[in-house]
């Protein structure tokens, strides 16, 4: 298989998490810990009590939330993509051809999944609302579910990413965002009340 | 070595000797100085002083008793600058090695040569003579490296320090030069690029030269920085080579092991060495460690220069221990501090060295590479190699954390390498074939 198709999957796999990375994450060094080690240690539970955290909860359900994504969708892709340098035919035996590219875009819808569901996870065990948690814990068996479907690819990719959509405006209204934060980003005016990440 | 003037009146030979002030509170010099291991030479970490730390946390908080609460957050705000600081030159260590392990077959090429600290041969008829064989190779080994922090001790106690500083010369020579000319030609054959003994000589003489330069006298912070990463890369790569398979294992569990009792137990011969060094309040001479920062000094003149000079010795306290092994491959890249700027704070000695960076020595980049070089070499799977990878960061985190925690010197093996072994077993085992099958049939959990 060429270049060409390793390269394409692995920016439509790894692009958007990696520009979360680059853009939110990379310059507070305290994020990036938590995305590789992923869960607060005591030091800053001592400090979030006492004045402005260096870390907020919120800050720490996005983070932790793509540090999984990111950790799932490279097990799930990387040999893939390493397979996809070498020699080979896609499909040879009668498997569908569209293997590379269905694989890079569940691993994208995957990895942007897991971090919608930390954040609503968090924000679920911080408000006590249990039904939010058992609902990601169902949502997450339904895209997995799905997932049993492919080489039907019909049925797998399109509703995981319904799922995902659905997901990402769940993450936001609950991590503070309102559609009145929305257009003020579109008219690009400042207000008070900034929409947490 | 070090690019600050200020040390060099201090200098009054080569193997820098320079009177040591004891810095405020040495955190985070003490955290990154693990216990540098090397099959050729063992670099103990020291931690800096052992002793001092509480001493001097005491006498901090009696100047400034506010600082505390503030102290912490700082603590932890620039714990986390400092755990950045060390991810990055190991991440690019290992990033070295895996790519050069995954391209240039050379070096997992098994042609039966092996290194003599590892005589006995793996390619025996039944299970229990190879466990039984590698057990001994082990055995050899670690004992070699005892032996080596052992004569180091001596050395130093018997101030042989001509000695010492020619042996490190030469195992840097050797590195930069011999090591870096066959990874040259192997990386060429690989690729297949034409190439004449002119340009080679002249590649490598660069490189050589200018690497000992860095390494041993001045140079640019990031540039020392990168020839540490090189070199460390490369030892590393001569480990994967030339230790056998199940030999490699058990030496990266006892180095952990050795490492441990090295640094903490009160007659390891790293703790012994640090402790010489401060009775006779000199700083141990620049040996492989990897400095992440420049010294920020103070607005005041004389604390900063004490300041600095303090940090100076600290660090190079921090590896000590090496000389295991007969000078080989042992580069030196010496703590390389550049003064930096000036800084005006109202908690300045406080703040002065947590702004000094992390060091770590070079030998805990080695090992930490070879583990993950081996993940990468032996099977083709990536996933392996990522689980070691990250089992290795995580173990850095805490080994900082409890650096921050406890203020002394702390083996940066053990907590690292026990991860990286455990993710390397358990993923090869149980979850490669969980995940190929799952990638097969694209399942995704």
């Amino acid at each position: 298989m060429t270049a060409a198709v390793f390269f394409g999957c692995a920016f439509i796999a790894f692009g958007p998490a990696f520009s979360l990375f680059i853009f939110t994450i990379a310059k507070d060094p305290l994020r990036v810990i938590i995305l590789i080690a992923g869960k607060a240690n005591e030091g800053l539970a001592a400090i979030s009590e006492e004045e402005s955290s260096p870390i907020s909860v919120r800050e720490m359900a996005y983070v932790a939330g793509l540090g999984f994504g990111i950790m799932s969708g490279a097990f799930s892709m990387i040999n893939t993509l390493s397979d996809s340098l070498g020699p080979g035919t896609v499909g040879m035996f009668g498997d569908s051809q569209y293997y590379f590219i269905t694989s890079a875009l569940m691993t994208l819808a995957l990895t942007l999944l897991h971090t919608f569901w930390g954040v609503v996870f968090f924000d679920g065990c911080e408000r006590k609302r249990w039904w939010v948690i058992v609902a990601v814990l169902c949502l997450h068996l339904v895209v997995s579910g799905l997932s049993l479907l492919n080489p039907l690819y019909v049925g797998s990719v399109p509703p995981v990413y319904v799922i995902m959509l659905l997901m990402a405006v769940w993450a936001f209204f609950s991590s503070g965002g309102s559609l009145h934060n929305l257009s003020l980003l579109w008219t690009c005016r400042k207000s008070n009340a900034e929409t947490s990440s | 070595m070090n690019t600050s003037d200020s040390e060099e009146d201090s200098y009054n030979e080569r193997t820098a000797l320079v009177a040591s002030e004891i810095p405020f509170v040495p955190s985070y010099q003490d955290q990154a100085q693990p216990t540098d291991m090397e099959p050729k030479r063992r670099h103990p970490v020291a931690p800096e002083q052992p002793v001092e730390p509480p001493i001097l946390d005491r006498s901090a908080v009696e100047r400034e008793p506010v600082i505390q609460d503030d102290e912490e957050e700082l603590t932890l705000k620039y714990g986390a600058k400092h755990v950045i600081m060390l991810f990055v030159p190991v991440t690019l260590c290992m990033v070295v090695v895996v790519a050069t392990i995954k391209s240039v077959s050379f070096y997992t090429e098994k042609n039966g040569q092996q290194l003599i600290y590892t005589p006995f041969t793996e390619d025996t008829d039944t299970v229990g003579e190879r466990l039984l064989n590698s057990v001994l190779n082990t055995i050899i080994m670690i004992s070699v490296i005892v032996f080596m922090t052992i004569f180091l001790v001596v050395l130093y106690k018997y101030r042989c320090y001509k000695f010492i500083h020619g042996w490190l010369i030469l195992s840097s020579l050797m590195l930069l030069f011999w090591f870096s000319f066959m990874y040259l030609g192997e990386v060429f054959k690989t690729y297949n690029v034409a190439m004449d003994y002119p340009t080679v000589a002249m590649i490598i003489w660069n490189f050589g030269a200018v690497g000992m330069i860095c390494i041993h006298w001045k140079g640019p912070l990031q540039l020392q920085q990168a020839y540490l990463i090189v070199i460390s890369a490369l030892m590393a790569l001569v480990f994967i080579k030339y230790l056998p398979e199940w030999s490699a294992w058990v030496i990266l569990g006892a180095i952990s092991i050795y490492d441990l009792v090295a640094v903490l137990s009160p007659k390891g011969p790293l703790r012994m060495l640090v402790e010489t060094a401060q009775e006779r309040n000199e700083p141990i001479f620049p040996a492989l460690i990897y400095s992440s920062a420049m010294i920020w000094m103070v607005g005041m003149a004389n604390p900063a220069r004490n300041a600095d000079r303090a940090s100076q010795d600290t660090d190079e306290e921090g590896y000590q221990g090496e000389s295991d092994a007969l000078a080989r491959d042992r580069a030196e890249p010496e703590t390389q501090v550049s003064p930096g700027m000036n800084r005006s704070y109202s908690t300045e000695e406080e703040l002065d060295e947590e702004d000094r960076g992390v060091k770590l020595g070079l030998g805990d980049f080695i090992f930490y590479s070879v583990l993950v070089g081996k993940a990468a070499a032996t099977g083709g799977d990536w996933n392996t190699t990522l689980a070691c990878f990250v089992a290795i960061l995580i173990g850095l985190c805490l080994t900082l954390l409890l650096l921050a925690i406890f203020k002394k010197a702390l083996p940066a093996l053990p907590i690292s390498i026990t991860f990286g072994l455990v993710f390397y077993f358990s993923t090869d085992n149980l979850v490669r074939p969980f995940m190929d099958n799952l990638a097969a049939h694209q399942f995704y959990i």
